[in-house]
């Protein structure tokens, strides 16, 4: 089993999020990166796959240089070596396009990522990547057992969960139950090691053409202040809920 | 060219996102200059989406698709759009909706944005504002292909009711192969789901353990709501993973969010801020969660929830 694990390089969750050029641009100053949280369910999920079943696991990114410590970690972690697309990853469409020439010339024939990654969240790139080569797909994935060429995944739906199969080829774009929370791993000195000395290869991207372009950001209005009910009055706040704010 | 809305069923009714979308696109083909054509997949009652504008409704009907498959959807989805020739299509953000998407766009060669919360702010370009930074912020983001596809966020834009005169056309697509098989659905019925609730009564760590939650339920289950859970009451199993909302669980965007014993983490607020109204119960008044909260109450939840279950209950008798 070949196995490349989708990356992305986002923002840690507890970032300040500010724009600069007059809104046009994220501001990355002080913001610290990390592997985007689902795509870590997916990378732990691979190194099980590794560890139990004999299979190899790249990681790839689409970005410039400045995410290849977020590769590092996951070297770090336990992927044999990775791969860094030498491009700004700014449309979905075109990560996908990049992404599906990295699966064609490695061979790979599972396709582990998150089910969107937490900076732009478009939740794209899998599904996208899985119709341009014509592999089956499945997002939100909470499970997934490989067996020979089988595959058994379950996806989480509103209000349960559902259960399918596949052969490989196969993508998928996890979140939490692919593996818990628990078995997520922090790098340890020795992988961190390890990890400089495993290959990172940088490709030239085949340029593809953006779908979408962002042209400005916006924060989030200001809120009003909280209005405080009494402990002992629970009555205001039903009369304020239904009169005032006329949820109920 | 006409605007294509996919109205999801689910045991062939409508979703109350389908209004919602069918509202959306009828503004957007309004904007457009154009007509708005409809499609749905074995609903039981069509005509039910004249009221949210639809003047004209594409009705499959098979049993072979009774089970989603987002391969098979997308496909009969673009068999569509290209009958009507539409070069908008507009589906919800569904668990099933977002799945197909990415498929769709392919299939089409379509642009696609996600997370959409408003009206194109211009048509030419065409620009949408959309959420992004798991809701921290905003972007507008232009779509420069001749086809598009978009996924409106829910509860974003609401039910416009718009009746027209409209018609039912059947609609007989090819059905391709997947090479997905579903072996089985496990689904709870007659639960709310935190996709589809009006209300959503959640608690956090504040609640000391598992065996505290029946009040929530029951407040729940007063409002109508669905039940929630911040991210460690799922890591310490107190929670089924399905409740776990916020930046790395589930979405929320509900009319009214209910948090109990939830201390407001940036990661938590992230999830849970496009709920129109969210009400916090805490003990401890510089929880940062009163920052983001339209109502407060400080107090101890063990004795501030059964006040509260007690006083809905009355509120419900009184304005049955
Ligand atoms: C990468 C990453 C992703 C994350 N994603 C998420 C996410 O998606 N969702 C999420 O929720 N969290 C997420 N977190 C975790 C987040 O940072 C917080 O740790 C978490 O939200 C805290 O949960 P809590 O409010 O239930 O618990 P606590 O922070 O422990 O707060 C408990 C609150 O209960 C109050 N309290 C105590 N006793 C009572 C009582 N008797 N009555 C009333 N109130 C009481 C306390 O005052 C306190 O405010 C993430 C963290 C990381 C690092």
């Amino acid at each position: 089993m070949k196995i490349l694990v989708c990356i992305s390089h986002v923002p840690d969750t507890t970032s300040k999020i500010n724009f600069t050029d007059n809104d046009s641009k994220f501001d990355s100053n002080g913001v610290q990166y990390v592997i985007n949280p689902y795509d870590e369910f997916a990378l732990t999920r691979a190194m099980w796959f590794k560890e139990k079943q004999g299979a190899t696991v790249t990681v790839v990114n689409v970005g410039n240089v400045s995410t290849e410590p977020t590769l590092r970690k996951a070297l770090a972690i336990g992927a044999d070596d990775a791969i860094r697309v030498n491009a700004e990853p700014t449309d979905g469409f075109a990560v996908a396009k990049e992404l599906a020439e990295v699966v064609k010339n490695g061979g790979f024939n599972l396709v582990l990522a998150g089910k969107e990654s937490s900076d732009y969240n478009g939740g794209m790139v899998p599904g996208m990547l899985a119709a341009l080569l014509d592999f089956s797909f499945v997002n939100a994935c909470i499970g997934l057992e490989i067996e020979g060429e089988k595959a058994t995944i379950s996806r989480e739906i509103d209000g349960g969960k559902e259960i399918l199969s596949s052969n490989l080829p196969l993508i998928i774009a996890g979140q939490k139950g692919l593996v818990e929370e628990k078995d997520l791993r922090i790098p340890n000195m020795r992988g961190i090691m390890m990890a400089r000395k495993k290959p990172l290869t940088v490709v030239e991207p085949i340029n593809s053409e953006a779908a979408t372009s962002i042209i400005s950001f916006e924060k989030q209005a200001a809120k009003a202040a909280c209005k405080m009910v009494d402990a002992d009055n629970v009555d205001e706040l039903i009369r304020l809920l239904h009169n005032e704010a006329k949820v109920i | 060219m006409s605007v294509l809305v996919f109205a999801e069923t689910s045991e062939g009714k409508f979703k109350k996102s389908a209004f919602e979308v069918t509202s959306y696109g009828k503004k957007v083909a309004e904007q457009l200059g154009t007509n708005v054509v409809v499609l749905t997949i074995n609903s039981n009652e069509p005509t039910l989406l004249y009221m949210y504008g639809a003047e004209k409704v594409l009705n499959v009907s098979n049993d072979a698709l009774r089970t989603f498959n987002a391969k098979v959807y997308a496909n009969i989805i673009k068999q569509a759009a290209e009958k009507e020739n539409s070069k908008l299509v507009i589906i919800d953000s569904n668990a099933n909706a977002i799945y197909l998407a990415p498929t769709l766009a392919v299939n089409l060669s379509a642009g696609y944005a996600s997370n959409v919360v408003a009206l194109p702010t211009s048509t030419s370009p065409f620009t949408l504002k959309r959420k992004t930074f798991s809701n921290k912020a905003f972007n507008y983001t232009e779509l420069t292909t001749d086809c598009k596809v978009i996924s409106l966020a829910k509860n974003s834009f609401g039910l416009v009711e718009n009746k027209v005169d409209g018609n039912v056309e059947e609609f007989s697509p090819q059905l391709i192969e997947s090479g997905l098989t579903s072996t089985s659905v496990e689904q709870t019925t007659g639960k709310v789901t935190i996709a589809d609730a009006d209300v959503v009564v959640s608690g956090g760590r504040g609640l000391k353990g598992p065996e505290n939650w029946g009040m929530i339920e029951e407040l729940a289950d007063v409002f109508g709501a669905a039940t929630a859970c911040s991210k460690p009451v799922s890591d310490l199993g107190w929670r089924p993973h399905s409740e776990h909302v916020g930046q790395t669980g589930k979405p929320v965007a509900s009319n009214l969010y209910v948090a109990v014993g939830i201390s407001g983490a940036i990661q938590h607020l992230a999830g849970v801020n496009s709920s129109k109204v969210k009400v916090v119960i805490n003990t401890d008044p510089e929880a940062p969660f009163f920052k983001a909260a339209d109502y407060g109450i400080i107090g101890d939840a063990f004795e501030v929830v059964p006040k509260l279950i007690e006083k809905l209950k009355e509120f419900k008798a009184n304005n049955a």
